[in-house]
């Protein structure tokens, strides 16, 4: 393999755009967590609620800013290293882009300022309405990126006219195949990556003996959201599946490590795909049960990699490994669910040290799974960058290896500091916890982190 | 079609591009003050923005997303045309950027380090920019559909220049905007950089425009001048109002920061930059990759436009109006809170 510009350009977006993606997985749930806090508040009038909606703004305010700065890379990497892309695609997937940034980027960034800034500038009604389109925003921002997405792995209502993508039907475009099952699945896994640090974050403070009656409510807001998500998400994940199948057949018979196509096809829940030698290693399979899962039936007969050209298969043990980290860590979390809606039931959620050490360690796995989803679904595409369509090694930019390289190493040291600092502040405020005085940031305090005495809180 | 979709777009992403350098201008300049601030003043200077830098980067993606979405092509030939400075670019930004927050949550050296970050974020950022559009302004190597020159075309001293430039600029729009949010001391400092600023920055646009007439022959024609020693005094007529312009507005800002109204100052840049703008439009158009594509080449098919205008038409104003919306909540003088 040589690091050419092809490969490294590959690797530079898979970073960049890996890096990028855990900060919108984290806002995504928390806006909407921000929003029914504050809308709690208005109801209730319970303080609990306004001061966990101060707690956790600070959080919010820290990871949304990274995203932002890591998302204003994304909107340019695609014309520095796939500009042939581009180049090709720019009448099909521009508008998409484009209502992303004018639907969605300016009411975010907008509200923002009001969300973090503007308490005491306006009433609570106000102030709850920007925080609403804060998490609208973000949830539409989500809806057109995972459009363009879906549109690559499950091209619809286009032609090609003189070598470039023209758009026939722009609902077809939008609404392409793939697209409904895979921004739900985008949303439930934002919504349960902010449950689950959320509950981690508790049951630290649990752990540590520093739980306020704030923590309690938290604990039990990110367990019923993940009890209630973590089997639905299981069923939106297997209709995507389903989509997948019937389009992008390769990618699932990679997923599943099946190399020839047959009857009865198996669920392999360990094995070592071997792409050379065609074949799996060490496998340890349960006869039958793939093709009753993608297909309902244990009989029916499904494609294997054996029906597509070596030259069109995605590398198949990436696909394998990161599809199973995936599904693993899903039914971890529905156990983590169905074990804290038990104790909550039993009133035991506070007592229970076990439960609150298997919370914390469950708190970076929804990044984990997200992560491992989307390589699932990027790399199961290759080798092709829109399905079918248009091959990645003919979508790159006509740059050379050394400025892709150059830029790439800078790139990580860059993000490896940024992502170190934010970690870091963001787990201070968590360990500080939530108290039961939160104050509001406003426009003179030096930046939401701190309090009104200037300290860092 | 009557309706020339491509030209409508031309004229929104140059709007988008005119609006980021005017509004993130000021809070870039802010950063690139800061050297010059106490830390007092500088908690201040950054209350000022914070509430609104968010919003102002958001024209960059516009002009990214907007000219991806609208003109691909020039899109796909500019990137990599222009890979390294932009690559430094968002670098900078990313470090200016988290730097808002980081800056709160840092102690001791940590804080120390994003104050830096901030500053010295802003200022490559705005080196960057310069280098971006000099490349720009001087042509592209185009061959084909592809861009087919080398990574550091854009290396000149004429890059250098408008960078000099842009740093100056943004200093200026950032030390404007002090005036019109800062009071008591620091507001009187801003005065007195915005007066050393403006004479700055006009000698380097002077110098700038001069430069950008030997570019390109085209563009020496477009004012009137031919480099064989003629001179068209009735074109020249009808584009010399745009440095006309310039020279009016630049002694606004010099007057109105000695003395004046406190916004005034930043609206007198304003018109500066716009008509150091339209003075590029006059050079360039209608060209979207120097000297090669049109913008009639380079655009996206008009379906595609079609449906992002009739979005815009509605969107565009409404972005505009809850922008504004936010400016006047945050209305009012910036003061450091109960910091110190």
């Amino acid at each position: 393999m040589e690091f050419d510009a092809l490969l490294l350009s590959r690797l530079q977006f898979a970073f960049t755009i890996g890096f990028h993606i855990i900060f919108p997985a984290f806002t995504i749930g928390l806006a909407s967590f921000l929003a029914v806090l504050e809308g709690l508040y208005l109801f209730t009038k319970r303080q609990v609620f306004l001061n966990l909606f101060f707690f956790w703004v600070k959080v919010f305010a820290l990871a949304f800013g990274m995203g932002v700065v890591s998302g204003v890379v994304m909107s340019y990497q695609i014309g520095t290293n796939w500009s042939v892309f581009a180049d090709m695609t720019g009448s099909v997937l521009g508008p998409l882009f484009g209502y992303e940034v004018l639907t969605a980027f300016f009411l975010e960034a907008s509200f923002l300022g009001i969300m973090l800034f503007g308490w005491k500038l306006v009433g609570p009604r106000l102030h709850f309405t920007a925080t609403c389109f804060v998490a609208v925003g973000t949830l539409i921002s989500a809806f057109w990126i995972l459009s363009a997405n879906s549109w690559m792995q499950t091209p619809a209502g286009y032609t090609v006219e003189d070598g470039l993508f023209v758009a026939t039907d722009w609902l077809a475009v939008i609404f392409n195949p793939s697209f409904p099952s895979r921004f739900a699945h985008m949303v439930a896994a934002a919504y349960l990556t902010t449950a689950l640090v959320v509950l981690a974050s508790a049951a630290w403070l649990m752990l540590v003996r520093r739980a306020t009656g704030e923590v309690k409510v938290m604990a039990r807001m990110a367990i019923f959201t993940i009890a209630l998500l973590a089997p639905l998400q299981i069923l939106i994940g297997h209709e995507s599946g389903v989509v997948a199948h019937e389009y992008q057949p390769a990618k699932v018979a990679a997923m599943e490590g099946w190399w020839e196509t047959r009857a009865g096809q198996p669920t392999h829940l360990f094995a070592l795909p071997d792409q050379d030698a065609e074949t799996n290693h060490f496998e340890v399979s349960i006869p039958a049960l793939g093709s009753w899962v993608v297909a309902g039936d244990t009989s029916a007969e499904l494609e294997g990699l054996d029906a597509f050209a070596a030259e069109d298969r995605p590398p198949v043990a990436i696909v394998f490994w990161s599809f199973r980290i995936m599904v693993g860590l899903g039914i971890l979390m529905l156990v983590l669910g169905a074990w804290g809606g038990f104790l909550w039931w039993r009133g035991k959620i506070r007592t229970s040290r076990l439960f609150q050490w298997f919370a914390l360690a469950m708190g970076p796995s929804g990044f984990i799974a997200v992560l491992a989803g989307w390589i699932t679904a990027e790399v199961g595409r290759q080798p092709f960058v829109v399905y079918g369509a248009l091959r990645t090694a003919d979508a790159v930019s006509p740059v050379d290896g050394a400025q892709v390289a150059a830029s790439l190493l800078v790139f990580m040291i860059v993000y490896a500091i940024i992502f170190s600092a934010g970690a870091l502040y963001i787990l201070r405020v968590l360990h500080k916890g939530p108290d039961s005085a939160e104050q509001p940031p406003d426009k003179d305090t030096p930046g939401v982190g701190l309090d009104l005495t200037g300290e860092p809180t | 079609m009557s309706v020339d979709l491509p030209l409508i777009w031309a004229g929104l992403i140059a709007t988008a591009v005119a609006l980021y350098v005017l509004l993130d201008g000021f809070d870039l300049g802010v950063g690139i003050l800061f050297p010059f601030a106490s830390p007092e003043e500088r908690d201040v200077m950054v209350n000022s923005i914070a509430p609104v830098w968010d919003g102002n980067e958001t024209w960059l993606v516009l002009g990214g997303g907007g000219l991806f979405a609208a003109f691909p092509l020039a899109y796909a030939i500019l990137m990599p045309a222009l890979y390294l400075p932009i690559g430094v670019m968002l670098t900078a930004l990313i470090f200016r950027g988290v730097a808002f927050e980081f800056r709160a949550h840092g102690r001791k050296s940590g804080r120390k380090w994003w104050t830096l970050a901030f500053s010295a974020g802003s200022m490559i950022a705005a080196v960057a920019q310069g280098f971006i559009l000099g490349g720009f302004l001087q042509g592209v190597t185009v061959d084909g559909r592809s861009f087919a020159g080398g990574g550091f075309d854009w290396v000149s001293p004429y890059g250098a220049l408008i960078a000099a430039g842009l740093v100056t600029g943004y200093a200026l729009l950032g030390a404007c905007w002090l005036i019109f949010k800062a009071k008591g001391d620091l507001q009187a400092r801003a005065r007195r950089w915005a007066m050393r600023l403006i004479l700055a920055v006009s000698g380097l646009m002077a110098a700038v425009s001069i430069a950008t007439l030997f570019v390109n022959p085209d563009i020496t024609a477009r004012w009137g001048i031919s480099l064989s020693g003629g001179f068209d005094i009735g074109q020249f007529l009808l584009v010399s109002p745009a440095p006309l312009a310039a020279a009016i507005a630049a002694t606004g800002v010099f007057l109105w920061a000695r003395k004046g109204p406190d916004l005034a100052p930043y609206l007198a840049a304003v018109v500066l930059y716009l008509s150091g703008f339209a003075g590029l439009a006059i050079s360039l158009f209608p060209n979207v990759v120097p000297f090669d594509i049109t913008y009639v080449e380079a655009a996206a098919r008009d379906n595609a436009l079609g449906l992002m205008l009739a979005g815009t038409v509605v969107l565009l104003p409404l972005i505009l109006g809850y922008t504004g919306y936010v400016y006047w909540l945050f209305r009012g003088k910036a003061t450091g809170g109960s910091y110190h």
